[in-house]
């Protein structure tokens, strides 16, 4: 495991205005990254897709708890979990196929493409009835490097 | 999120502003669709310029629209796509089935 620069632990209720705060708090502390306001909007639409989820599907008819870690590791990555303890995924590769939903019209089953595509490592590991783990990685090159 | 709408001729255009999540989008997909049934346009234009930021809600909410559209023979357009909305909508391969101008 990489060495920890630096990180935040945020647990909240499940309730859908939580979805704008989470990206807030996920900007807010990737900002000590100085990231692009590009990289800021994928850091913002991944976490959103994430912890929207959790909402939406862990906890389906209850309200539960969320935890969201930030966490900056050497090099200048931004790692983001967020964990849930609700109803779990029974198979996680199909989950993580475009289109694939179990939530309806309101959906559309792309959200795991979405943080797939905006990020550059994305693990989903999951236990029906126990919960649901998404860990996700993005490299934030310092202008320093000569990015840009 | 704010919607508003004009219409002319047979072009709705649907004004949306705000942060296009699932908790904004609640009721976004019934108002959308009672202001086609309403007017019945040839064309819908979703005027995205207001949004300040978009996940896969509102893909869901596009393509919803685009269903409802193809029911009555019309077309969907994209305007005014802000660089953030673009993104997902090209993620989510969006792009090839709607117009965006
Ligand atoms: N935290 C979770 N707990 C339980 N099930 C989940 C969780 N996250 C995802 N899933 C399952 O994986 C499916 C795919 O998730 P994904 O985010 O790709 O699409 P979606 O949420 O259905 O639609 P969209 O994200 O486009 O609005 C969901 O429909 C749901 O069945
Ligand atoms: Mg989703």
């Amino acid at each position: 495991m990489k060495r920890t620069e630096n990180y935040v632990k945020i647990e909240f209720l499940s309730r859908s205005t939580n979805e704008g705060f989470a990206r807030i708090a996920a900007a807010g502390f990737a900002a000590q990254l100085d990231p692009t306001l590009d990289e800021l909007g994928d850091i913002k639409t991944a976490v959103s897709e994430a912890v929207t989820n959790a909402i939406v599907h862990a906890y389906p008819d209850e309200l539960g708890r969320i935890l969201l870690k930030l966490r900056i590791t050497e090099g200048g990555v931004l790692e983001m979990t967020v964990r849930d303890w609700g109803r779990g995924i029974e198979n996680v590769e199909q989950a993580r196929q475009p289109l694939y939903t179990t939530g309806g019209a309101e959906r559309s089953g792309m959200g795991f493409t979405i943080m797939e595509s905006f990020m550059d490592r994305l693990s989903v590991k999951s236990l029906p009835g126990k919960g649901t783990t998404v860990t996700m990685r993005k490299r934030i090159a310092t202008r320093a490097n000569g990015r840009r | 999120m704010e919607v508003s709408a004009s219409s002319d001729e047979r072009r709705l255009t649907l004004y949306l502003r705000g942060e296009l999540d699932h908790h904004g989008a609640r009721g976004l997909i019934r108002r959308a669709e009672q202001e086609i049934d309403t007017s019945l346009p040839l064309q819908l234009a979703l005027d995205l310029s207001g949004i300040t930021f978009m996940d896969s809600s509102g893909i869901a909410v596009v393509m919803r629209c685009r269903q409802r559209m193809r029911e009555l023979g019309g077309t969907v357009t994209l305007c005014h796509v802000p660089a953030q909305p673009r993104k997902v909508f090209d993620a989510s391969g969006i792009s090839k089935l709607v117009a965006i101008e």
